[in-house]
């Protein structure tokens, strides 16, 4: 349990993975009936999950903070329609240099939280230091999370402590002055992974990296809540469902083994209402049950341990939100682009 | 040898350039003359709706931006579809009606042929007629040109089958728009055959979609719809004239609905049905540019 000495969590080695029976079961996840009141508070849910993402070469510092503001509030018609009012979303994910222009748009008593992609997003083919000074930059920006990326070219090879002590590096370099730690998003890249195999190795070793850095920080379970994440969203596929399921799996043993919680990010591909409820139906029946210490109901069921990152599943949440308030369907020019 | 066994046809919706089933499993009987079950066709449902009227607003852009020659090309080419599948439009015609209707199917297959190449024709033709130079006081060139309006809803009447669907279609396509018909569950098989016309003709996924059903059902969900930009109908009844008068109220639709047609003569043959679904745009140009 908690407390257990590091290496020897590195002992355990990942469970094979059986492709079958995770693609079956991730198939059963998308035939529930969820219907009226249950669809609303799912969608809700669901909205208030989103890390409402843009990763272009050519976002632009208004590009950017028309992202804020539709975080902040996602639809200004919202009372008008649906008759309350909804949002905001959990945080916003852009590049580093576009940290300080999220803190200055969302202002100094914000409800969004800033993510930031660092460590060469989206390759990671870039030396250490630069990868570290990255991080560094945008935490001293403002950012209050981290979406690194592993270095996949190693960790195909074979060099999975390389992988694991980079991670670990990184999240040293999350830590800010007074000693809190920007919380860490691992992004595994599952699509260039391969295999579900290869998947659940990753996660583990992300996971037991991440918690490294937490022993030697003195930090009791649960734990920092740091995530892991499927994909940057540059690589197809990016988030699917079995992939989703196995990280989740992998999450789900962690904590029974060591009382410690780690978040799931699926990201990219998830632009649909129906596919972020199969996803919220996944998280329910794959770790809903598990109750944790100083937690009102499952942890992984709030935005503080999973989010859909993603950018058009926003419109499609409250397209649906407000076909089911007033039976019309709406047009795009309904909604401000993210 | 063992008798062979007809290989029937699956009547299916056309929606994005594929023939899907409706995602309701719903069927239409299709009857013959001695009430027989002659086929079945698929019942759309508002999901089906939805579906289509997503499809025709991704392909809107694509559609709208070629160049009208190309446009025209490709309802021509619809119209050559057409022609060599004569028999089975025919065919699909009679199927309800029994054989002795089948000299006045294959005139109404012949009419919508026809019908299909005069709308080819406006395709690069309606701008310059509905458009124009106009005179201002200044030295500006000052041109009003028309572009299309966007998604159009077009609502059949139960018959002629295949010529008011052409009539009511072809002048909507012509000009840029993308469309999602609405086929009535009466008699529903030459609807679905035009799908296999438009499928083979170089039209884009998209830009025509064909919904075989019930009028009644779907039309209201047409009506409300904030994203179909309007509507091309003709002889619907009128609880379905109200429940569309109601819906573009409140969200602004173009809508044209016919009274009595009349679907073999020239008057269906003009521009006045093109121009309906046409957004007139005033640009000022300086003339000693």
């Amino acid at each position: 349990m908690d407390g257990s000495p590091p290496e020897l969590m590195h002992s355990r080695p990942s469970p094979p993975v059986d492709n079958v029976m995770v693609a079956q079961r991730a198939a059963e996840f998308t035939k529930r009936s969820i219907k009226k009141e249950a669809k609303v508070s799912g969608l809700l849910m669901a909205l208030s999950m989103l890390d409402l993402t843009t990763l272009e070469g050519k976002d632009s510092v208004e590009k950017v903070r028309g992202l804020c503001r539709k975080a902040a509030r996602p639809w200004d018609r919202d009372q008008d329609v649906l008759g309350y009012g909804v949002g905001p979303v959990a945080a916003v994910c852009v590049y580093p240099s576009l940290v300080a222009t999220c803190a200055e748009a969302l202002g100094p008593a914000r409800r969004v939280k800033i993510a930031s992609v660092a460590t060469g997003f989206p390759s990671g083919q870039f030396p250490l230091d630069v990868r570290l000074d990255d991080t560094r930059r945008a935490v001293a920006d403002g950012a209050d999370e981290i979406d690194m990326v592993i270095n996949r070219g190693a960790f195909l090879a074979g060099r999975h402590d390389e992988v694991a002590e980079e991670i670990r590096e990184v999240k040293r370099a999350c830590r800010r002055r007074d000693g809190s730690f920007a919380h860490l998003k691992v992004i595994l890249e599952t699509g260039e992974l391969e295999t579900l195999d290869l998947v659940r190795r990753a996660s583990d070793l992300a996971i037991r990296a991440m918690a490294d850095v937490d022993f030697e920080a003195g930090i009791e379970a649960p734990g920092t809540p740091d995530f892991i994440k499927t994909s940057t969203g540059k690589v197809q596929p990016a988030a699917t469902m079995p992939v989703t399921l196995v990280m989740l799996e992998a999450i789900r043993d962690w904590h029974a083994a060591t009382g410690r919680v780690v978040g799931m990010k699926p990201a990219g591909g998830i632009r649909t209402a129906k596919q972020a409820l199969h996803y919220l139906v996944m998280v329910n029946e794959t770790l809903g049950p598990v109750r944790v210490e100083g937690f009102d109901g499952c942890p992984w069921l709030t935005q503080d341990y999973f989010r859909f990152g993603a950018s058009t599943l926003c419109n499609d949440i409250l397209r649906q939100l407000a076909w089911l308030k007033s039976g019309r369907y709406q047009a795009g020019y309904d909604f401000s682009e993210a | 040898m063992p008798e062979r066994i007809d290989v029937l046809k699956t009547y299916k919706l056309f929606i994005d350039g594929k023939f899907p089933r409706s995602e309701s499993g719903r069927s239409i009987e299709v009857r013959d003359r001695g009430g027989g079950v002659a086929a079945h066709a698929s019942r759309a449902s508002r999901k089906d709706l939805r579906e289509a009227v997503e499809a025709a607003r991704r392909a809107l852009g694509g559609w709208s931006g070629s160049s009208a020659l190309l446009r025209g090309q490709i309802l021509y080419r619809a119209a050559e579809m057409m022609e060599g599948k004569r028999a089975e439009l025919a065919g699909a015609i009679v199927a309800s009606r029994g054989a002795n209707g089948v000299k006045q199917a294959q005139a109404e297959v012949a009419l919508a042929v026809d019908r299909m190449v005069h709308y080819a024709g406006w395709a690069d033709k309606f701008s310059q007629v509905l458009g124009c130079h106009n005179a201002v006081s200044g030295p500006y060139y000052n041109f009003t040109f028309a572009e299309p309006t966007g998604v159009v809803c077009v609502v059949c009447p139960p018959s002629p089958p295949l010529l008011s669907l052409v009539s009511l279609l072809a002048p909507v396509l012509c000009s840029g728009n993308t469309a999602v018909v609405i086929a009535d569950a009466a008699d529903p098989l030459p609807a679905a055959v035009l799908g296999e016309v438009i499928a083979t003709s170089d039209f884009p996924a998209g830009v025509c979609n064909i919904l075989t059903g019930d009028p009644g059902e779907l039309v209201p969900f047409v009506a409300s719809h904030r994203d179909i930009d309007g509507v091309h109908a003709a002889e619907v009844s009128p609880e379905l004239a109200a429940a569309l008068r109601v819906g573009i109220a409140e969200n602004i639709k173009r809508t044209v609905v016919h009274g009595e047609v009349d679907w073999k003569s020239a008057a269906c043959e003009s521009p006045w049905w093109i121009e309906p679904f046409l957004e007139m745009k005033t640009v000022w140009h300086p003339a000693s540019a």
